[in-house]
C-alpha cells in the first residue's frame, strides 16, 4: 500500500472520528444514535440537529476552506509560512465584519446575512487590490512582490480594525469576541451561505493541483513547463480568497489551521500537491472539528473561543517550520 | 527549426541584449558564450519568453513564439534555467515527472504508459534512477542538477535551451551529461542551445558557437571561428592560448597566468651535465620545454632530467619501456619530469659543447654509436630488426623556442648529423652507400623558455646556424671517438 493510500484512508478515518466525538460530547451527553433513531428522546435530537450537527458540520467546513487554502498559498507563493492570512485576504474579510458591527450596517433583504456577505466582500476587495497594487510594483507579479505587499495590506487593514474597536462602545465584546473566531451558535444558515463558495473554491484549486506543483520550483521554472501562469495563479488566488473570505465570514478569524494542517500533511505523506490538497482539506476539517470540541469542552461550561485554540498549537509549528527553514538556508 | 531575429530585450527598461539574430537548424547544438554579464542568460530568458523582448522575434518551425500556447510552447521547447533553492521537497520521480506536465489534459489526466516509459528513459540517461524515491532535498547539487536535465528531457520536447547545464558536476558527470545531450541532438534531431560558462566544453560539444559581448554578437560560426586567441583575449580580457584537442579538431583554452614567481633562473651551461660510466644526465633546476622522441616521456612536455642510459648490445628491448621506467625509478629520477633515452655507445664517450649567439646559447649532446648505420634513402630495400638507438642528439637552448622553432630545430639538427656522417664516410654495410643515419636515433630540443624570442630556427637564423654548426661538430667527434673505441680505420 502506497503512503498516499495510507494518507487517506488515516485521515478520513480520524475525520469520522473526530465527527463522532463531536456530535456526541458536550454538556448534554448526546448519543450518536440521535443520528439514525427517529424516535429518540426529543431534547437529544433537539440539541443533536439543531445545535450540534452544524456546528460539527461548520467547523468542518472552515478547517478544511483554511487548510486548503493554506496548502495552495503555500505552494504558489514556495514559502511554507505562507497562510490564507498573509495576502491580507483575511484581514479585507474582518474589516467587512468589523465595518459591518461598527456602521451597524444592515442591508433590508440581506437580513442576517449583512454581516458574512459583506465580510466577503472584504476579502475580495483586499485581494483585488493586493493583486492590482503588486502588479503595479512589478508587471510580472513576482512571489516576493505579492507577499510584501499583503503585508502592507494586513498591517493597514489591521490599524483600521483597531481603530474601529477604539472607536467602539458598547459593542466592543461582540467584536473581539468575532475576532477571536468561533463557530458556535451559528445554525444552518451559515452552512447554507458558505457552502456554494467553498465548493467553487475547492473546485478551483483542485484544478490547478498539477501546476501548483510545477510552480514550487518557481514561476520561471512553471512556465518552461508549460504552465499558463498568469491564469493559473489567478485561478488559484480567486479560489483561495473565496475559500478564506466564506470562513473568515461565517466562523471569525481563525489563525494558523492553513499552517498546520498542509505542514503535517506534507511531513507525513510528500509535498505532492496532487494529494496535499485533498489531504489538507479532510484534515483541516477533522483538526478544527476537534479544536472547536477541545473549546467548548476545557473549561466547560465556558466556552473558549476556537482562534485560541488553533493559535496554541499553530504558534509553536509556525515557530518551527520558520526556525527549520532559516537551518536549512531555504526561504 | 529556432530563428532568433534582431532579438533586444532585458529587464524593464535596461536592454541587455540588443539585436541578436541567428538560426539553429534541426539536431544542431549551438552554445552561448561570453564574460560574466555579456547577457547569456538574459538572451535566453528573452528567447523562452520569460524577459520582456524589446524587439524582434523567435520563431519555432515558422510560427512565432508568442503565438504558441503555453503546454504547446511547452512541448516543443523545454527550457533548463539554473539550478535555484526551493522550500519544499519532491521526490525525484514526482521532480521528473512534472516534465509530462504538457502531455496531460483534461480534469483527470491519467499517467500513461509513454508518460512511464519517458520519465523512467530520461532518469536512466541522466544516471538517477536510484534516487527515484529521494527528496530532492537530499541530494547534492549535482544531482539535483541531473534531474533537472531529466526533467527536460521528459518533456519529450525538439527544442532544448539550457543554461550551463553542467554548473555543479564534476568532470565524470560533466562528460556523462554532455553525452547524453549530443546523442539526443544526433539521434533524435533534438535542436539544442546552451549556456556556456567552460569555453572548452562548449567548443568540444557545440557545432557552432556564438560569442556574446555587452549582449550583442561579438562572434558566431564553428569552433575554430570562434575559439581564437585574439578573439577570445578581447571578448574575455583574459591572457590566452588555444591549442588542438588531442581527439577532436576542436579548439582548446588554456588561461595564461599573469602571476610572476620570484625564482633564480640559472641559464644552462655545461655545468649542468653529469657523464658517469653508465649515464649522461642533464639536470636543471627548472623545467624546460622539451620536445623529443625519447622512450620515455616522448613527445612534447614540461622536463627538468634527461637521462641518456647506456645498455648492452644484448639488451632485450621487448618490455623496453616498463624496464626502463624501472630503471630510472629505481635510481631515484622522477617519473613525471625525467625524459630517458638509451643508447649503446660508452657514455664517458659523450660530445657536450656550449655554443653562444646573439640570442643567447645552445648547449648540445651527442652520443654515436654508427654499428646500425642505414642509408634512409635505401631503407625500404633491406629488412632492419629494431635495435637500440645509437645517435643520441640533445639540443638545449636558452631562449624562448616558438612552436615551429622546435621543429626547425629538429629539421636543422637531422641535416647536420646526416652531413656529420658523410663526411665520416660512414656506411650502410647492407647497401654500401653512405648512411644518413642509424636505425633508431632520437631528438631532443628543449628550451629554458626564458630570455630572448626565437621564432624561427632554420639555418638561416643564428640558432639555427648554432645548431647546424654544433651538431655537425659534436657528431663527427662521436664518431671519430666511436670508431677509435672499436678499432675502426677510417
Amino acid at each position: 500500500m502506497s503512503k498516499t493510500t495510507i494518507g487517506y484512508i488515516l485521515s478520513v478515518v480520524t475525520l469520522i472520528v473526530a465527527i463522532w466525538l463531536g456530535l456526541s460530547i458536550g454538556s448534554v451527553k448526546v448519543p450518536i444514535s440521535t443520528l439514525w433513531n427517529i424516535g429518540a428522546d426529543g431534547i437529544a435530537t433537539n440539541i443533536f440537529w439543531k445545535i450540534r450537527m452544524p456546528r460539527v458540520i461548520l467547523a468542518g467546513l472552515v478547517g478544511a476552506s483554511l487548510a486548503i487554502s493554506g496548502a495552495a498559498f503555500q505552494a504558489l507563493l514556495k514559502n511554507p509560512l505562507a497562510d490564507p492570512y498573509t495576502l491580507g485576504v483575511s484581514s479585507g474579510a474582518s474589516v467587512g465584519a468589523v465595518a459591518t458591527l461598527f456602521f451597524s450596517i444592515s442591508v433590508p433583504f440581506l437580513g442576517m446575512y449583512t454581516l458574512p456577505i459583506f465580510s466577503m466582500i472584504g476579502a475580495f476587495g483586499t485581494m483585488l487590490l493586493v493583486i492590482l497594487f503588486a502588479k503595479l510594483v512589478d508587471r510580472s507579479m513576482k512571489m516576493e512582490t505579492l507577499i510584501l505587499t499583503g503585508i502592507i495590506f494586513s498591517s493597514f487593514l489591521g490599524s483600521v480594525i483597531s481603530l474601529m474597536i477604539a472607536l467602539t462602545g458598547e459593542e466592543l465584546r461582540q467584536i473581539i469576541s468575532w475576532l477571536l473566531g468561533s463557530v458556535s451558535m451559528r445554525g444552518w444558515s451559515y452552512i447554507q451561505m458558505a457552502l456554494p463558495f467553498i465548493i467553487i473554491g475547492t473546485f478551483l484549486l483542485w484544478l490547478n493541483r498539477r501546476e501548483l506543483n510545477a510552480m514550487l520550483f518557481g514561476e520561471e521554472r512553471a512556465k518552461h513547463l508549460g504552465v499558463d501562469v498568469k491564469k493559473r495563479k489567478m485561478m488559484i488566488l480567486i479560489g483561495g480568497s473565496m475559500l478564506t473570505g466564506s470562513a473568515v465570514a461565517v466562523s471569525g478569524t481563525i489563525g494558523f489551521v492553513g499552517l498546520v494542517v498542509p505542514h503535517m500533511t506534507r511531513l507525513l505523506f510528500g509535498s505532492d500537491n496532487r494529494h496535499v490538497l485533498p489531504l489538507s482539506f479532510i484534515n483541516g476539517a477533522s483538526l478544527l472539528i476537534i479544536c472547536d470540541l477541545v473549546s467548548r469542552t476545557i473549561i466547560a461550561p465556558t466556552e473558549l473561543p476556537i482562534g485560541i485554540i488553533t493559535a496554541f498549537i499553530g504558534a509553536p509549528v509556525f515557530a518551527f517550520i520558520f526556525f527549520k527553514q532559516r537551518k536549512k538556508g531555504g526561504v | 527549426m529556432l530563428k532568433v531575429e534582431n532579438l533586444s530585450g532585458g529587464y524593464d527598461h535596461q536592454l541587455i541584449v540588443k539585436n541578436v539574430s541567428f538560426q539553429v537548424g534541426k539536431g544542431e547544438m549551438l552554445g552561448i558564450l561570453g564574460p560574466n554579464g555579456s547577457g547569456k542568460s538574459t538572451l535566453l530568458k528573452v528567447m523562452s519568453g520569460i524577459l520582456h523582448k524589446s524587439n524582434g522575434f523567435v520563431q519555432i518551425d515558422g510560427k512565432l513564439l508568442e503565438d504558441y500556447p503555453s503546454k504547446e510552447l511547452a512541448k516543443k521547447m523545454a527550457v533548463l534555467p539554473q539550478l535555484h533553492s526551493h522550500a519544499f521537497s519532491h521526490t525525484v520521480r514526482e521532480t521528473v515527472s512534472l516534465g509530462r506536465y504538457p502531455h496531460q489534459s483534461g480534469w483527470f489526466s491519467t499517467w500513461s504508459e509513454e508518460d512511464e516509459a519517458v520519465v523512467q528513459e530520461a532518469m536512466l540517461q541522466m544516471g538517477i534512477s536510484r534516487y527515484e524515491h529521494q527528496s530532492l532535498d537530499l541530494l547534492s547539487g549535482g544531482e539535483q542538477q541531473r534531474v533537472f536535465v531529466a526533467q527536460a528531457l521528459a518533456q519529450n520536447a525538439q527544442i532544448l535551451l539550457l543554461d550551463e547545464p553542467t554548473n555543479h558536476l564534476d568532470i565524470a558527470h560533466q562528460k556523462q551529461l554532455l553525452d547524453t545531450i549530443k546523442t539526443q541532438a544526433i539521434e533524435k534531431g533534438i535542436t539544442i542551445v546552451s549556456v556556456f560558462h567552460d569555453i572548452n566544453l562548449a567548443s568540444l560539444y557545440c557545432d557552432r558557437l556564438l560569442l556574446l559581448e555587452k549582449g550583442e554578437i561579438k562572434a558566431l560560426g564553428e569552433p575554430h571561428e570562434v575559439v581564437r586567441k585574439n578573439l577570445i583575449e578581447n571578448v574575455y580580457n583574459a591572457r590566452v592560448s588555444t591549442s588542438p584537442h588531442p581527439e577532436q579538431p576542436k579548439p582548446q583554452v588554456t588561461i595564461l597566468p599573469d602571476v610572476h614567481e620570484k625564482k633564480d633562473y640559472q641559464p644552462i651551461t655545461l655545468k649542468n651535465f653529469r657523464v658517469d660510466d653508465e649515464l649522461v644526465v642533464f639536470q636543471s633546476a627548472y623545467q624546460l620545454r622539451t620536445w623529443s622522441s625519447a622512450v620515455i616521456n616522448p613527445g612534447s612536455g614540461w622536463y627538468r632530467t634527461f637521462v641518456n642510459r647506456r645498455v648492452d648490445a644484448l639488451y632485450n628491448i621487448d618490455n623496453v619501456q616498463i624496464e626502463m621506467q624501472e630503471f630510472l625509478t629505481n635510481h631515484g629520477f622522477s617519473e613525471t619530469e625525467t625524459v630517458g633515452m638509451m643508447t649503446a655507445v660508452y657514455t664517458k664517450d659523450a660530445v657536450i659543447r656550449e655554443y653562444a649567439g646573439d640570442f643567447g646559447s645552445v648547449v648540445i649532446m651527442v652520443t654515436a654509436g654508427v654499428g646500425n648505420a642505414v642509408d634512409v634513402s635505401r631503407a625500404h630495400e633491406v629488412e632492419a630488426f629494431p635495435a637500440i638507438g645509437t645517435i643520441n642528439t640533445w639540443i638545449i637552448v636558452n631562449g624562448e623556442l616558438a612552436e615551429e622553432a622546435f621543429l626547425q630545430a629538429v629539421i636543422t639538427a637531422t641535416e647536420a648529423k646526416t652531413k656529420a656522417l658523410t663526411a665520416e664516410s660512414v656506411i650502410d654495410p647492407r647497401t654500401g652507400t653512405i648512411a644518413t643515419g642509424t636505425s633508431t636515433d632520437s631528438v631532443l630540443i628543449a628550451a629554458t623558455q626564458m630570455g630572448e624570442q626565437i621564432p624561427y630556427a632554420g639555418p638561416i637564423t643564428e640558432i639555427g646556424k648554432k645548431i647546424g654548426l654544433g651538431v655537425y661538430e659534436c657528431t663527427i667527434e662521436a664518431i671519430k671517438t666511436y670508431k677509435i673505441a672499436k678499432g675502426w680505420n677510417s
